[in-house]
């Protein structure tokens, strides 16, 4: 997902606007390196469709599924994500950080 | 974050103003500070402090911890002469993270072949900035050693408040330059404003040296001074 920051907020206007439910993800804390920096967004709809990014690649899955949750409960909710694992090590990527994502739902 | 919140940041994003997001950790409450609005925030130091950096972290505040989001509009470089110096410094300005322009109405140095990838107009800088949205997070460069194109671009980055303003010149082409833009009205704090000779000091000869040198003073400007735009 290359879109860039202006396009997810965007987003999330639109597809609020558009009577769909949405929630905005945000990185708000790294530690070591992370792939995304503080700041970067990911917005999410009550189906699953999502934009933008919160890593790279590894945790969006989890994110979504915790994404829906606050769609329906409206509970802003604080996440945590150690990001190195052996997979990534053993392609040779060292973000070997840890992540917080602040998800908030769009209403 | 509520709706009305979110579409006031699009509003001040999509009109190149900057504006920050101060959220409550603890409760998810929030509030839009416009950029414009920072001095008279409880906020101020910090506001400033992040806007200048243009990172968005955590701070710790009297009233909790708050999570700052910062949006600045995206830094531009403006550069009047289509010239071998420009060739270098649009790549390594575009690397850097700069949308760049190129000003030159001058079509034989204007031609896209030379300039892959980078946007030139070819038209006198009279026609071509004001359609442009010329502002703070804008640097200008002018390179055509020309008056007749340099100086108009100068007195529109000046008038507009671009955060870095340089022109390629000696000490006694500038000072040439200096007289005739007093002669059009500038005040001594104005032609101040324009470095020259341009680019920090670091014996730079070849072209590819002076856009180091250049973008190396456009970066000082842009993180070490004050709002980013003296």
């Amino acid at each position: 997902m290359l879109a860039r920051d202006d396009d997810i907020l965007k987003a999330a206007e639109d597809w609020k606007k558009k009577g769909r439910g949405v929630a905005l993800a945000t990185v708000v804390e790294t530690w070591g390196s992370a792939p995304r920096p503080v700041g970067s967004n990911l917005v999410i709809d009550e189906e699953g469709n999502f934009l933008g990014s919160v890593s790279g690649g590894c945790v969006e899955g989890a994110v979504v599924t915790e994404a829906i949750d606050v769609i329906e409960s409206g509970q802003p909710k604080m996440l945590e994500f150690g990001v190195a694992d052996e997979t990534a090590w053993k392609v040779g990527l060292s973000c070997g950080g840890t992540i917080r994502v602040f998800v908030e739902k769009v209403e | 974050m509520r709706l009305d919140i979110l579409t006031a940041l699009n509003a001040e994003r999509s009109a190149r103003r900057a504006a920050l997001v101060v959220t409550d950790v603890a409760s998810g409450e929030q509030r839009l500070v416009k950029g414009g609005d920072i001095a008279g925030d409880p906020l101020k130091d910090l506001l400033e402090k992040r806007l200048r950096s243009g990172k968005s972290g955590m701070e710790e505040t009297p009233q909790g911890r708050v999570f700052l989001t910062v949006h600045v509009p995206a830094t531009r470089l403006l550069i009047t002469g289509a010239v071998h110096i420009s060739q270098v410094l649009a790549p390594i300005a575009a690397l850097l993270g700069y949308d760049v322009t190129i000003v030159d109405p001058r079509t034989a140095f204007a031609s896209i072949e030379r300039f892959p990838d980078v946007k030139v107009i070819a038209e006198w800088p009279d026609a071509a900035l004001p359609p442009l949205g010329i502002d703070r997070y804008t640097a200008f460069v002018a390179l055509t050693h020309d008056p007749k194109i340099d100086d108009p671009a100068l007195l529109h980055a000046l008038a507009r408040g671009c955060f870095y303003i340089g022109a390629l010149g000696s000490k006694k082409t500038h000072a040439r330059r200096v007289e005739r833009l007093k002669a059009q009205g500038l005040t001594d704090a104005a032609v101040a404003r324009i470095h020259a000779p341009i680019g920090i000091d670091i014996g730079a000869v070849s072209p590819a040296e002076i856009a180091v040198a250049i973008m190396a003073q456009v970066t000082a400007r842009l993180r070490q001074s004050a709002e980013g735009n003296t």
